[in-house]
């Protein structure tokens, strides 16, 4: 107890403060015309978001300073409803701070423990009514009980079982074959290799199968490859993955091998393409080895020559599979 | 008797009598709230929610959540004959076909962006005053939930217009369920119905987005506030301000006025918002195809962190007996961000097991008279703070000049270095503050006034600060540290003696304090 003597003491709640419209008449008008302001504001503004819906065309712009051009309709009818709403609230809040009692009040707390008594009547409630449905004794009913709750709650994991196909070696595959055509994206023209110049890059797809009129986005989300052309000189590749170039031009998967995003920066100087989701960045000499960023694995190089008619195409399937790492994917 | 009293009295009579409301609402409606700018936080993030709900639904009757490809005919030239999703064209035909259509999109986002920060400060606020205390630990533990859950309902919806950013944006969400050890491609393919986008992916976070989530939400916030309701909220120390009463403004009339006037405000204000400020223009970003993307792609703020974490991660991915372990995914997206809820769900709980305070806290601290909590508090909040800023490094990079490697390695380094400089410097920052404010009580406020004296000296007068101010400034306990005794009396090691000693050590920390002044220590300054 010693310290709570010595402690220094509580003065207790400050007396109240009477506010100038609590003391004066006038005051306390001019508060409630302000208030009234206020909601009648609300009320004009309500005017305005009604007259921009049905009188201001869709159409319309309007220059305004530092934001320049803005769709008038879409603007007055925001502006009318934002001050329609924002009126009251600052109507009610005035009211409340001016004109409203505010005489601070004290309530008492309790502490939520419940007496002992009470606790002692719920255990033994509690535990009258487990004996009386025989939870103790009867014990055959309580282990098929508990084994019937645990494998109905099994039920809904085996419903969701039917939301997809398992993936099967699908994540492996992509449209890419022996001989398909490398064509651009978007326009569909298969590319000769003096199409593109040194430096040059080009988005492209596998050629339409015959009889297939339309891609999907799941085909596009494994087919996309980049293509760049370089320099034959300027690759630093051995000899197996040069011959998977042709005439310094090299085709990489698009798909990011860190989370899949579209690996769309090239920066010509550098010769690095950067992913700009989580800034990858691939050393296109060095068939596309990470240089920086979290990718653990060089985006997948797919082998290209061209056709008879002068074509490029693919030379064999990726070897690897491409896109985001997956469990399965080394096995 | 009035008319307009006569019919309030025949309502409330045949409500009464078939309820029996009449004694609950006597005693609720005189309820009492204390008053504090701070306590409005978490008012904001519920207003915010009723507000998604109303915007929410309106866009509902137009949204046609299908990735159904439809070919563009409306009015926003750039895009007309494009093929995309039925789902992208219908928010590009919210956007500009439909009267007040983009003022809602734009309020609904504006609001989800106002909703997670309210969310985040009004968190912030019960953390670093201590209001998860006993008996307050299950709303602490509903809260984080709301958090979580909220991050995860906000990246649902801003997936939903199925635009360019909004899409690669799940193709991030799909890689990161695929690396998941064992089962990751056959979870993301019963997620996304086969192969990535697939088709289904839209309708079902639709569901998710519109019903389940909201009506989770529901439940939550309801218990939320009936605990808060019930429990009685808690105050800041002042005068006449004690652990056994709450002082403050009854409900009706003062706080229905002022709640729900400030109700009207936030509506406002995010209305304002979304009059004036555009947010997520989906038509500039063009429909989604996985061949495609944006630079500079970013998530919406609550999200930026973890891709943050993301971008930072070393490149490990080791195959273990021929199978793949994404740890560059799993570290930054799965065990951190799992590592940091469960531990902010924890900490009412850890914290008592520190001090071994099993009492009910009404009254809130003052974050300086307890160092190692609003250390922590720092120390958590420089993480995220810097995982936030290599979230947005290429944007970052871009308007400074900077070199992204850079910012990446200085997040890599800073995210381990100065959070602990953090925690740190933010205790010593307590314990002078601390020690500042028994000066303060001690010797009293400095005046500035100079005083000559008569030898020459010259000296600042101080004056005595008022008994409330020296209330406020000493009110607070000071506890010491735990006694854990290593052996019994036999001197016998106790079992657990690791965990027991950590304990001790942490209870040392935790309670590192400098003294606050007494009325003997007032009285040896006065001899002076």
């Amino acid at each position: 107890m010693s310290k709570e003597i010595e402690a220094i003491q509580d003065p207790g709640l400050p007396a109240h403060k009477l506010r100038q419209t609590d003391i004066d008449p006038k005051a306390a008008d001019r508060a409630e015309r302000q208030v009234a302001i206020l909601f009648l504001l609300s009320a004009l503004s309500t005017v305005l978001f009604i007259f921009s819906y049905f009188f201001i065309s869709t159409e319309t712009f309007i220059f305004i300073p530092l934001m320049g051009e803005q769709n008038a309709h879409q603007l007055f009818l925001g502006l009318g409803l934002a001050f329609s709403l924002l009126f009251i609230g600052l109507g009610a809040v005035h009211w409340a701070k001016t004109l409203m009692p505010d005489h601070e009040v004290i309530a008492h707390r309790h502490e939520f423990r419940s007496p002992d008594s009470d606790r002692e009547d719920f255990i033994k409630v509690a535990k009258e009514g487990a004996a009386a449905a025989g939870l103790g004794r009867r014990s055959l009913i309580k282990r098929s009980m508990g084994l019937a709750l645990g494998l109905v709650g099994l039920s809904p994991i085996f419903l969701l079982r039917d939301l997809g196909p398992t993936p099967g070696d699908e994540l492996k595959k992509t449209s890419w074959k022996a001989g398909t055509r490398l064509v651009t994206d978007p326009g569909d023209r298969p590319i000769r290799p003096e199409d593109l110049e040194v430096g040059a890059v080009a988005q492209t797809l596998p050629e339409l199968a015959p009889g297939k009129d339309h891609r999907t986005l799941n085909d596009i989300g494994k087919d996309a490859v980049l293509l760049i052309r370089l320099r034959p000189e300027e690759f630093n590749l051995d000899a197996e993955r040069l011959s998977w170039t042709y005439q310094g031009i090299i085709a990489f998967s698009k798909i990011c091998s860190h989370m899949g995003c579209a690996v769309a920066l090239y920066e010509q100087q550098t010769k690095h393409l950067l992913c700009p989701c989580h800034q990858s960045t691939f050393d296109v000499t060095r068939a596309a080895k990470v240089i920086f960023g979290p990718a653990a694995r060089p985006l997948p190089q797919l082998a290209i020559t061209v056709d008879g008619e002068g074509y490029l195409v693919a030379q064999a399937p990726f070897n690897e599979p491409v896109g985001p790492s997956f469990w399965e994917r080394s096995a | 008797m009035s008319a307009r009293e006569r019919i309030a009295g025949n309502v409330a009579n045949y409500v009464d009598e078939r309820t029996g409301a009449a004694a609950w609402m006597k005693k609720n409606l005189q309820k009492v709230f204390p008053d504090h700018w701070s306590f409005m936080l978490g008012e904001i993030a519920l207003y915010s929610f009723i507000i998604l709900l109303l915007s929410g639904t309106f866009l509902t009757f137009w949204f046609d959540p299908s990735m159904r490809e439809v070919v563009y005919e409306g009015s926003y030239e750039p895009l007309n004959g494009l093929k995309m999703s039925a789902a992208y064209a219908s928010t590009l035909d919210i956007s500009f076909e439909v009267r007040g259509g983009l003022l809602m999109r734009q309020i609904h986002h504006w609001a989800a962006l106002i909703f997670m920060a309210a969310i985040v400060v009004h968190l912030l606020r019960v953390y670093f005053t201590g209001a998860f205390r006993k008996p307050r630990e299950f709303n602490w533990i509903i809260g984080i939930g709301l958090l979580t859950l909220g991050i995860v309902e906000g990246f649902l919806g801003y997936s939903l217009p199925d635009d360019l950013l909004s899409g690669t944006g799940i193709r991030i969400a799909e890689a990161i369920i695929q690396a998941i050890p064992v089962v990751g491609s056959y979870l993301a393919y019963f997620a996304f119905g086969g192969a990535f986008p697939g088709e289904v992916f839209i309708p079902r976070i639709y569901t998710v987005h519109i019903l389940l989530l909201p009506g989770i939400f529901l439940a939550l916030i309801t218990v939320h506030l009936m605990l808060v309701w019930y429990q009685k909220h808690t105050q800041y120390p002042g005068p006449g301000r004690t652990e056994k009463n709450v002082v403050g403004y009854p409900l009706l009339p003062i706080y229905m006025a002022k709640a729900g006037g400030f109700f009207f405000i936030v509506f406002g204000v995010t209305a304002l918002l979304g009059a004036v400020a555009s947010i997520n223009p989906i038509w500039l970003y063009g429909p989604y195809t996985p061949g495609q993307i944006s630079a500079g792609s970013q998530p919406d703020w609550y999200m930026g962190w973890l891709d943050g974490l993301v971008r930072m991660a070393p490149p490990i991915e080791p195959v273990i007996f021929g199978y793949t372990l994404s740890l560059n995914i799993l570290i930054p997206g799965l065990i951190i961000p799992g590592i940091l809820f469960t531990g902010m769900a924890l900490y009412p709980f850890i914290e008592q097991w520190i001090t071994g305070d099993k009492r009910e806290h009404h009254l809130l601290d003052r974050p300086r008279n307890v160092p190692n909590r609003t250390a922590l508090g720092v120390m958590s909040l420089t993480f995220m703070l810097i995982a936030l800023i290599n979230g947005g490094n290429d944007i970052i990079a871009t308007h400074f000049d900077l070199s992204i490697n850079q910012i990446m390695w200085f997040s890599r380094i800073g995210i381990i270095v100065l959070p602990p400089i953090a925690f740190i410097v933010t205790k010593r920052i307590c314990l002078s503050l601390q020690r500042a404010d028994r000066e303060l009580v001690l010797h009293g406020r400095e005046t500035g006034r100079l005083v000559m004296m008569p030898s020459g000296e010259f000296v600042e007068v101080h004056e005595p600060i008022s008994p409330e101010k020296a209330w406020l400034l000493t009110q607070h306990e000071q506890n010491a540290p735990l006694e854990l005794a290593d052996s019994d009396a036999r001197g016998v090691r106790r079992p657990g003696l690791l965990k027991s000693k950590l304990r001790k050590r942490l209870s040392v920390a935790h309670a590192e304090q400098v003294a606050k002044p007494t009325v003997a220590d007032l009285k040896e300054i006065e001899h002076h």
